[in-house]
């Protein structure tokens, strides 16, 4: 469990840390970014990850809006560098109270004092909170490169088992959650507190004023290579009337709509199972909230 | 008279010391980071090893070239089995060939392989990163063949051979115990029937394994620092694997972060590093880290049963017949055999009950997978979780409450010889099943399960052999019979006392402990007292720790030995003071009194400057100097500790998901030396039996790759997981040892899954379902639960 041999860089900014990457890989290189470490280093110790240079990137904490959590208009913007343990203590208000609740399902408190908001979204765990998240409130990451800036919707970000949008020569220097959703609910089921989810759930419910649902939004992790929206469950709450029945018809019609894979933490009828608990579970949370 | 704390007691059964919770004499150092552990240790010139492993779980080895690897940066040498020509570990039982099968365990793979990680070759290396680049650079080819996984593989007639040498895969088959009138009674009685099994678990010390080997020239002696419970042990194997006398081998065990039996067995890396230090003339560390550890650690607990037991109407057992068979793995543990499972399960199994016929057959299978090693409760968690299953079952069928059946079978008369024909000493067997009772009526748990129908309520009730002595490890048959203790004491001429165990601390509080029996014993201060454990030069020999032995035989030697050196100094003082030696007497505050005139007295200070400075001075028949030896082995069957664990569990009916809610443990391990220290070992261990109820499993594939390579995979419960453990002392002073006190280090491993089982099944009881093995998964719980409610809402399946 030792990293194989490795060169190390220190970014001092974000163009320094583009321009690190893009020459080392135009060298023959592989390099790899590293801001938290969280993940990166495990794998790294494992030797599953064995990139020949590392890129640090905590030098860009102390440049401009790196860390910062921002509230303007109906967006909320988070630094790359932002820790998950600074959004968990953050007072975000009704419309993102859901990212600073979810926070207590990152890992262990030594993980989400060191691991990046940044770090999560380009890594791409299928059961990564914030890649979750990401797709829930419509977040658009934004990354810099060799040819400049550039913004990547959360639909568009993740691919599949650990593959994601952003180029190996991109940075990622700022996350925009642009949804609000005062009615927004994230609920995990793994076997260990602090563990990879087995399934995750996180959901929105849009009221209208008449009580009935305008609609929501229902993603999954746990369940498919990458974080997952099931239109097939969202489709049951448009219309809908809020409550147990219909929440749990939603569960239902989530864990119809999916293909999980079984492995040692459950086999895939387990996962459906556990998406019905949990898709209705966050639904009534969701509900709850704002009426308090 | 009445007892004051001041007044001296030496009858070892209370008093200033023995029963007081005094802080841990450790904790000082070992919470401000100034323990010495293995990997705390560097010496001048130091080197790495680590080892190249099998990545396949039975195949013949058709290339070994460590050519590469010996050409990478930083690598100083690599050695294969033919390099260092180790002679084999060999455990053997004294047992005829139809019961006993013996087998060889190389320190290196030699031709063939038998699990995922076996160690195949050693790489030395001058950091731990070479270590590691040297270990990728080496090349073994292998031909693949097929792997014995399971009890059905392994049995089969065409089965694959582990050891090409044992003529089946069986190594241990015994029967035992084939009373008349198993089988009437079987005819006649309510029978119950049962098939529990129980996965394979890791021991998981928290540090792992790991040894740092040097030379001495001067000494001619080989210094090997290593992180073991049986450092003699340790001594014995390498002094013949590497053909060369005892003498010339140093067993030293610095600090330990626990063992629970893993490391009470001799390790293969710990000779071989040892070997490469000899050859090389330098210091070699190794330092097992945690995926070698989760990968090729000794394993234990995979066992199956297929249990009958006969029942009359009124609930009482009339016989019991088991058929056992546990996976011990790819080889046979120095030096308790493959055999240490299935003996323990086969000889103890009718627990705290009256069984008045008995019928058991034991069996050892060899499989592809990493060997096993005794772990903490051996065996007892796994036939306790049998006898629990059973009488909650009998319980249901007869219409009984579960603790009224266990009430009508649990031996209450005392010495009691049992069909297994051991005799167990006195314990509160029925007290504290009552007792954990009387904890879950009066906090109301039996009315809220009437409420919620996700509660269960479970019970175990067991009693466990502590510190075997020699008599009774000689019936298991091992041609190495551990048993006996030995300790020296010496008091300096300030009056403090080093005393030496030939136990070893690994966790247990020992340096706590052994001085206030030793306090106790003297009448000084804990402070005076220091233990010295963990050094083959300095203790003459030892049996190390295991078995819960170390205060019960460990213990009585260094109290026996104090009691000795107490004598001395009366002697000595009775002489100076002129006086009869029987009238003077220890005062309990480091002097000795003289009986019939108090005001006389000479401290040990005193004492001790004519036993060394002035012996002139000294009586006839007391030699110069302060020192006693002392040896004990606990006589015959030895000494049961008991308890009763009470526990209430919830299942999330949408998860499956167990919470214990409330877990009550009530025990009696005789004198409690120090209750606080005891209460850790019982939440300890009911920690680790949670984590084989509820997390913990090495599963395999179907060519032996093992799951858990990782903390991801394998599940060791953190503290989130594990509830506030109560615990309550009932005290039964055991007549044998020399403080009354029982073993105390695995009772809470044993009893804790079958009570978490028995609560588990208590709540799935409407559902037509029951659970008979672990660790229980969730998705069992939430499918039984799921199929009921459908059946319930009338849908259908």
């Amino acid at each position: 469990m030792k990293p194989a041999a490795f060169a190390y860089h220190r970014a001092h900014d974000v163009a320094d840390a583009v321009g690190l990457l893009s020459d080392l890989a135009a060298r023959g290189r592989e390099p790899k970014a590293i801001a938290g470490g969280q993940s990166l280093m495990p794998m790294m110790s494992f030797r599953l990850a064995r990139p020949s240079d590392l890129v640090d990137l905590g030098r860009l904490r102390d440049q401009p809006g790196m860390t910062e959590i921002a509230h303007t208009g109906s967006t909320l913007r988070l630094g790359a560098m932002t820790t998950h343990r600074q959004v968990e203590l953050a007072r975000l208000g009704p419309d993102f109270a859901v990212l600073a609740e979810a926070m207590r399902y990152v890992g262990h408190l030594p993980i989400r004092s060191r691991g990046t908001v940044g770090g999560s979204l380009v890594h791409g765990d299928a059961t990564a909170e914030w890649c979750m998240l990401a797709l829930l409130l419509d977040a658009v990451i934004v990354a810099e490169g060799p040819n400049g800036r550039r913004e990547i919707p959360a639909g568009e970000m993740f691919y599949g088992f650990y593959a994601t949008a952003v180029e190996a020569d991109e940075v990622v220097t700022e996350v925009r959650f642009t949804r609000a959703a005062p009615k927004a609910a994230l609920t995990e089921f793994s076997r260990r507190a602090g563990d990879f989810a087995t399934v995750a759930a996180a959901v929105t419910l849009e009221p209208r004023a008449d009580g009935s649902l305008e609609g929501g939004r229902v993603v999954l992790g746990g369940v498919a290579p990458a974080p997952l929206r099931v239109p097939e469950a969202e489709a049951v709450l448009a219309g809908g009337a809020p409550g147990p029945e219909l929440f749990a018809a939603c569960g239902r019609a989530a864990a119809e709509a999916i293909d999980p894979r079984g492995d040692a933490q459950g086999s895939a009828d387990y996962r459906r199972a556990l998406t019905r608990t949990l898709v209705a579970r966050s639904l009534g949370q969701a509900w709850e909230r704002g009426d308090r | 008279m009445a007892s004051t704390p001041e007044e001296p007691r030496f009858d070892g059964r209370g008093g200033k010391w023995i029963g007081a919770s005094v802080r841990r004499r450790e904790d000082p150092r070992l919470v401000t980071g100034r323990g010495r552990f293995v990997d705390d240790i560097h010496l001048h010139g130091m080197l790495h090893a680590g080892f190249v492993r099998a990545t396949v779980a039975h195949g013949k080895i058709t290339e070994l070239d460590l050519s590469a690897a010996r050409e990478v940066d930083g690598v100083v040498a690599a050695y294969s089995a033919e390099d260092l020509q180790l002679g084999d570990m060999v455990a053997l039982l004294d047992r005829p060939p139809e019961e006993f099968t013996p087998t060889t365990m190389p320190i290196l793979a030699r031709g063939k392989v038998r699990f995922v990680g076996e160690p195949v070759a050693l790489v030395i290396a001058k950091d731990p990163y070479a270590v590691e680049d040297g270990i990728e650079a080496a090349q073994v080819s292998y031909e693949v063949l097929d792997a014995v996984v399971s009890e059905e593989t392994a049995l089969a007639e065409d089965a694959p051979l582990v050891h090409e040498d044992a003529p089946s895969n069986v190594l241990l088959d015994v029967t035992s115990f084939d009373t008349p009138g198993v089988d009437e009674a079987f005819a006649e009685g309510c029978v119950i029937e049962l098939v529990t099994r129980s996965g394979r678990q890791n021991a998981l010390p928290l540090e792992t394994r790991g040894a740092v080997a040097s030379w001495d020239d001067r000494d001619e002696q080989l210094l090997v620092q290593t992180c073991s419970q049986v450092p003699h042990q340790v001594r014995t194997v390498l002094a013949r694997s590497l053909r060369i006398p005892e003498r010339s081998v140093r067993v030293v065990v610095p600090d330990m972060g626990g063992g629970f039996g893993q490391k009470c067995v001799v390790g293969r890396e710990e000779i071989a590093v040892a070997a490469a230090a000899k050859l090389l003339r330098r210091p070699v560390k190794w330092i097992e880290d945690r995926s070698e550890a989760l990968a090729s650690g000794f394993l234990a607990r995979e066992q199956r049963y297929r249990t009958r037991a006969a029942f009359t109407p009124d609930g009482q057992l009339t016989a019991l017949e088991s058929d056992i068979v546990c996976d011990m793995g790819a080889y046979s543990c120095y030096p308790f055999t493959v055999g240490i499972e299935p003996l323990m399960a086969a000889a103890e199994m009718p627990s705290v009950y009256r069984v008045p016929a008995y019928r058991v057959r034991a069996r050892a299978i060899t499989s592809n997978k990493a060997p096993t090693a005794p772990y903490r409760g051996v065996s007892r968690p796994q036939y306790v979780m049998v006898m629990e299953r059973i009488m909650d079952l009998a319980a249901r069928r007869l219409g009984l409450d579960p603790v009224e059946i266990r009430r009508r079978n649990v031996i209450t008369e005392f010495p009691y010889t049992g069909i297994n024909k051991v005799t167990y000493d006195p314990g509160s067997y029925l007290e504290s099943l009552e007792l954990g009772e009387k904890i879950l009526r009066d906090e109301g748990w039996y009315e809220l399960r009437e409420k919620n129908p996700h509660l269960g309520i479970g019970f175990s009730c067991f009693s466990e052999r502590t510190g075997y002595g020699s008599e009774a490890f000689a019936k298991r048959k091992m041609t190495v019979v551990p048993g006996f203790d030995v300790s020296e004491i010496r008091m300096d001429l300030t009056g403090s006392v080093v005393v030496t165990s030939g136990t070893i601390n690994h966790g247990q509080s020992h340096e706590t402990t052994f001085a206030q029996i030793v306090a106790e014993r003297l009448g000084v201060d804990l402070a005076k007292v220091k233990l010295r454990q963990g050094d083959t030069e300095r203790i003459s020999y030892g049996w190390g720790t295991f078995a819960s032995r170390s205060v019960t035989i460990g213990g009585s030697a260094v109290a026996t030995a104090a009691t000795r050196l107490g004598e001395q100094l009366c002697v000595i003082a009775a002489h100076l003071l002129d006086t009869r030696v029987e009238n003077v007497g220890l005062d309990g505050d480091g002097g000795v009194i003289q009986l019939d005139d108090p005001n006389r007295r000479l401290s040990f200070e005193e004492i001790a400057d004519v036993a060394y400075l002035r012996s002139h001075l000294l009586p006839k028949e007391a030699e110069p100097t302060l020192t006693a030896t002392a040896a004990f082995d606990v006589p015959g069957d030895g000494t049961f500790s008991n308890a009763t664990h009470a526990v209430v569990v919830e299942a999330d009916p949408g998860t499956g998901q167990v919470k214990i809610l409330r877990y009550a443990c009530v025990e009696d391990c005789g004198v409690v030396i120090n209750p606080k220290v005891v209460d850790g070992q019982a939440r300890g261990g009911i920690a680790q039996g949670i984590a084989g109820a509820l997390f913990e499993e090495v599963t395999y594939a179907e060519n032996g790759e093992p799951s858990a390579a990782s903390f991801i995979d394998y599940l060791v419960p953190t503290a989130a997981e594990i509830p506030d453990i109560t615990v309550d002392h009932l005290e039964t002073p055991c007549a044998f040892t020399e403080s009354g006190a029982k073993g105390a280090g695995e009772g809470g491993t044993i009893g804790a899954p079958a009570a978490v089982l028995n609560a588990v099944n208590d709540l799935l009881w409407r559902t037509g379902v029951q659970l008979e093995q672990t660790p229980i998964h969730p998705e069992a719980v939430l499918a039984a639960l799921a199929a009921a409610d459908r059946e319930k809402a009338g849908t259908g399946a």
